[in-house]
């Protein structure tokens, strides 16, 4: 039952990570020097007018009132209404997230096995051309921003050098998040760009660990076909130090694609957090805020548990 | 999740308790180090200089707007009718200096924090690691946006934000490489002798951890400048007008396909200085480890 608690445990400080989240989140927001009604209504509003707008939003109430209100709105799933058209959040925001995730999850399924691959070809090609050249490559690739990579991207493949694909994502509005697959090869390429260098290199390690070790020789010299020992022996063994890794660029992406989705005006959750920043748009801001953590806080938490479940070592530790 | 190759990850800290100027030496020894340093040097030297080498004001307009061939101005007009090449050369001093401004924010910061969590132990020490810890349940950016919602884009607010988020990854690689030293008998010889607790974390400790730590502000500087030129990006420079290398390509992105210089350059430049300072801290962290030594000789 060892595994069981584990997984308890760690579930248990994920909520607590996450509600640390919520009240660094409202303590920020309510630093606000600004008055937000008078953001809504404008210089010309009267005196009473604020006032009644201020009761509208709950602004009269004590601070701890108003962060139970609204950590209650958020787990019964009504995060309340945007500021700037009283439209609920969720009504507007639904379809963004959906883009966001479809957006997230292709780089994902591109990215991880393509790094994969390149990771453990490498390993298997140490020191050899394809080894060193990938190396230089991730280098300079992991320490570019993922906007220049963006921005470079576009010139290269969307203006004038080769006007290959567009440079913008057109999704109209109610329509689904495949609806403009040609639009999308760029803001994955630029995600996959920004995970692969990252993921392939702690592959490579981990892969080159695991090839030296006594059982793959072991393995080795009992005959194997060297196919089989890759595959069953050292590539399972070496995705589990990775997996870490994984996660953590998984967790990357919720947080990357508000500057892609910027640079490529595609209509997800990030060029609606860039907004409601630019708006001021509170409750907009806090609700993002707090969906991005939570994609971050169960991505860590699902590598965590995933670590154990692959490494056997470490499964056995637990009971 | 590092710029560093594996060998950091292989290196006992007490081993590698290299002083940072044998790691210089070590470091200019391979390619990577000497050319990440020459393109440091060359694009410092273009955000510094730059502005008095324009041949136009920063916000000055000079004809009509994303025109290519303009009268006077080498690289065309941008959107809003200024010079493109006068954008570029102002674009990057503030980008550099808040970059440079948050990141010794959180190396002050970090270390301090580092080492006495490292020294300390027991209570202090958790307590310290767990606040860090919540800090990196965000995503830098996220935590920088939401910051700047509240308080508006000033540049004290992007440096103390940037710096802030910064902090516990090097709180953690201080602590890390500090823990064993704090066992090393010259700390419990100081200890004998009534040294300060100031003097034997400043004196004793830091000293031994400057190797990993010059690896460390170099990867954390190569991430800051990327961050704050993501939030120019974003449309959160410090002033409105003001030309910032990260603005430059949202404002240039609609009209790349008639004037495309002005996403060319800031793309480039950016791409450069971070690829620059990544280089330095590859290099520096071969040095840290050990390997390549024989091949630079």
């Amino acid at each position: 039952m060892g595994l069981l608690k584990f997984v308890l445990w760690r579930v248990a400080f994920g909520i607590l990570t996450l509600f640390v989240v919520s009240v660094v989140v409202f303590a920020l927001t309510q630093a606000l020097p600004s008055d937000p009604a008078r953001a809504i209504l404008g210089r010309d509003a009267t005196p009473a007018s604020l006032a009644a707008k201020r009761v509208e939003l709950g602004f009269d109430k004590p601070a701890v009132e108003q962060y139970t209100d609204w950590l209650g709105g958020l787990l019964t799933g009504d995060p309340g209404r945007s500021f700037v058209n009283g439209e609920p959040i969720m009504d507007f925001l639904g379809d963004r997230i959906k883009n966001s995730l479809f957006l997230m999850v292709v780089a994902a399924v591109v990215s991880i096995p393509l790094s994969i691959v390149v990771g453990s070809y490498a390993a298997l090609r140490r020191d050899k051309t394809f080894d060193s050249s990938t190396s230089v490559v991730t280098l300079v690739l992991a320490s570019m921003p993922d906007f220049v990579i963006g921005a470079l991207l576009i010139v290269l493949f969307a203006t004038n050098v080769a006007h290959v694909v567009p440079a913008t994502v057109r999704i109209r509005p109610g329509s689904a998040p495949w609806s403009d697959l040609k639009g999308i090869i760029l803001p994955v390429a630029v995600l996959t760009l920004a995970v692969v260098p990252y993921v392939a290199r702690v592959m490579r390690a981990s892969m080159i660990e695991v090839l030296e070790s006594d059982y793959v020789e072991m393995a080795r010299l009992k005959g194997v076909p060297e196919r089989t020992v890759l595959w069953r022996h050292a590539m399972p063994n070496a995705i589990g130090p990775t997996l870490q890794v994984i996660a953590l660029n998984v967790a990357y992406l919720a947080g990357g694609v508000i500057v892609v989705e910027s640079l490529f005006n595609y209509t997800g959750i990030g060029l609606a957090l860039r907004d409601a920043v630019r708006e001021v748009n509170l409750p907009v801001v806090q609700f993002l805020a707090m969906f991005i953590a939570a994609i971050y806080v169960v991505t860590n938490l699902l590598a965590d548990v995933g670590t154990i479940l692959v490494t056997p070592r470490l499964r056995t530790r637990l009971t | 999740m590092t710029v560093l190759d594996e060998p950091i990850l292989l290196a006992d800290p007490a081993e590698t308790a290299a002083s940072p100027r044998g790691m210089w030496r070590t470091a200019l020894g391979l390619w990577r180090t000497r050319v990440g340093l020459g393109l440091l040097a060359g694009l410092v030297a273009l955000a510094v200089i730059g502005p008095w080498l324009a041949p136009y004001g920063e916000t000055e307009f000079v004809g009509t707007p994303n025109l290519r061939d303009v009268e006077g101005a080498t690289l065309g007009t941008d959107y809003f009718g200024q010079d493109v090449l006068s954008r570029f050369l102002y674009g990057g001093r503030s980008i550099l200096v808040l970059a440079v401004l948050s990141t010794a924010l959180a190396l002050v910061s970090g270390v301090t924090i580092g080492l006495v969590a490292a020294y300390s132990r027991g209570l202090v020490d958790n307590v310290l690691m767990r606040l860090m810890d919540i800090n990196l349940a965000f995503p830098q950016l996220l935590l920088a946006l939401v910051a700047l919602t509240t308080i508006g884009p000033k540049a004290w607010v992007i440096v103390l934000v940037v710096g802030f988020t910064t902090m516990p990854r090097i709180a953690r690689v201080t602590r890390g490489a500090a823990v064993p030293v704090v066992e090393r008998d010259f700390v419990s010889a100081a200890q004998a002798l009534g040294e300060s607790r100031f003097r034997i974390l400043r004196s004793e400790i830091l000293p031994n951890v400057s190797g990993p730590l010059l690896v460390e502000a170099n990867l954390r500087l190569t991430y800051s400048i990327a961050i704050i030129a993501a939030l120019g990006f974003l449309g959160f420079a410090t002033s409105v007008n003001a030309a910032n290398w990260g603005l430059m390509i949202q404002e240039n992105k609609g009209a790349v396909s008639v004037q495309p210089w002005g996403m060319i350059l800031p793309g480039l430049a950016i791409a450069l200085l971070t690829v620059g300072t990544g280089l330095v801290g590859d290099g520096l962290a071969r040095a840290a480890a050990g390997i390549d030594r024989k091949k630079a000789t």
